[in-house]
């Protein structure tokens, strides 16, 4: 049996001593999808962000493709694709610029085809040359999914990727969730929609005070399950 | 990718966001053409006076106008998130140091151009000679150095814009008072001056050195 794409043992983080994660375990498998659910302030964001090696912890162990996130850094850059709550992209840059200056970042060779093929895949292809200062939320997240995606990371980590978008946008990011599945890409995604984190994900996972209270494969889910799990991590 | 594209394409991407939204280069320009202004009303120039006054007066204005730009360095893509999505890059932090240290030493030095001509017809002082060159370059690169790093520190505070002159004013001083006395020694002819060029020479690769040192431990978190 092959070791798990992602796995965190022990993860613990604290913000001005204030204990954020206490001891998180997680394992996923290469290819899977895990929905991360919570409340505000439960954690979801700060594991994130480690994982994404923008924080550090204070203790435990994260390996993502067999990498140490303490000791093979720059690697893991290279293998994760972040997109967070907010775009965070160069307003004065176009849609196609911002893709092309984060194409050279991670070195991704053919960047300017690749950078089309998102484009039309999130469906910005007639805007690649609009600044993206000018794109509305839902355009901002739409190009912030393509910029994750461009250089095709091992382990995509997506900060609530339904926000500000439409049916359409919705539809697209499940499509393109399942294609970076298909391919082997492994999805670790936040949401505060439970249908959502059901439909797109293979398993859930359910944080509360810092501590994972709930974990199962989607397809074992009873009908209402995990909104109940979720009023009872509430109380 | 190598350091050096690393390095170009990060400057290459701060020119082009500075070229359309001016904000830096036009509020740095004016404000060094205000300074100057000033200086020339609030001082009775003479001619046996104008070797003492004009250089200090024209290191002000390159002082306080490069730390209005040091200042957004950094602050401005906190503010917007981007300097998340830049540290999730694998990029090596010495070239995005050594990269926001080329564009404020570029857009300082468009200012400083720009002030140059401005200063000479306000203070009516010969100051366009070859010699006057290094001067500016090395005093404006060692601004730029200590002031680029600075503004990584300031930005992780609530209180940045006070905090950056505080901790950036102290440290230039050397190179400040070198450049203000080889400036001075244009003007007259002065007989046992230090030799301020090779001081700020000293100072501008040690601040370059201790700064690409220290800058991953900076900007991380």
């Amino acid at each position: 049996m092959s070791a798990p794409y992602l796995e965190i043992k022990g993860l613990k983080k604290n913000y001005n001593f204030k204990p954020i994660l206490r001891g998180i375990d997680i394992l996923l498998d290469q290819g899977k999808c895990m929905a991360l659910l919570g409340a505000n302030g439960a954690g979801k964001t700060t594991l994130l962000r480690i994982l994404a090696c923008l924080t550090k912890p204070v203790a435990g162990t994260v390996r993502i493709g067999g990498l140490d996130i303490g000791q093979d850094v720059q690697q893991i850059r290279l293998l994760v694709g972040f997109a967070g709550h907010q775009p965070n992209l160069y307003d004065e840059l176009t849609v196609l610029e911002n893709l092309l200056f984060f194409g050279r970042m991670y070195a991704v060779k053919n960047a300017r085809e690749r950078a089309d093929t998102l484009l039309q895949r999130v469906g910005l292809a007639r805007r690649f040359s609009e600044r993206a200062g000018t794109l509305s939320r839902g355009q901002l997240q739409r190009l912030s999914l393509a910029r994750a995606l461009l250089h095709s990371p091992g382990l995509l980590l997506l900060d609530e990727p339904d926000a500000g978008l439409d049916d359409e946008g919705i539809a697209m990011l499940e499509e393109l969730l399942r294609e970076h599945a298909a391919q082997g890409g492994t999805t670790l995604f936040t949401t505060h929609n439970f249908e959502r984190a059901e439909t797109f994900s293979d398993q859930i996972c359910m944080l509360s005070g810092g501590r994972v209270v709930y974990q199962q494969a989607s397809s074992e889910l009873e009908a209402g399950s995990v909104r109940l799990a979720y009023q009872e991590a509430l109380r | 990718m190598t350091f050096l594209s690393q390095v170009q394409a990060i400057l290459w991407k701060d020119i082009r966001c500075e070229l359309r939204s001016k904000q830096t280069w036009m509020s740095m320009g004016l404000f060094a053409l205000l300074v100057l202004v000033i200086f020339n009303f609030a001082f009775d120039l003479r001619v046996d006076n104008k070797a003492a006054i004009a250089p200090g007066a024209l290191w002000v204005a390159f002082v306080f106008a490069s730390l209005l730009g040091l200042g957004r360095t950094i602050t401005a893509e906190q503010e917007k998130g981007s300097m998340d999505r830049l540290m999730l890059c694998p990029v090596d932090r010495k070239a995005i140091y050594l990269a926001k240290l080329l564009g404020n030493i570029l857009f300082i030095s468009v200012v400083e151009i720009i002030a140059l001509p401005i200063f000479a017809a306000l203070f009516a002082v010969p100051l366009f000679t070859g010699e006057l060159l290094p001067i500016v370059l090395l005093g404006t690169i060692g601004i730029a150095t200590i002031g680029t790093l600075f503004s990584a520190i300031a930005a992780a505070t609530q209180a940045r814009e006070l905090l950056l002159p505080l901790l950036v004013f102290p440290l230039i001083v050397p190179v400040v008072i070198g450049a203000v006395r080889a400036t001075g020694a244009l003007m007259t002819t002065s007989v046992n001056e230090p030799p301020w060029l090779g001081m700020m020479l000293a100072f501008d690769v040690i601040f370059l050195s201790v700064s690409l040192l220290t800058f991953e431990y900076v900007i991380e978190e």
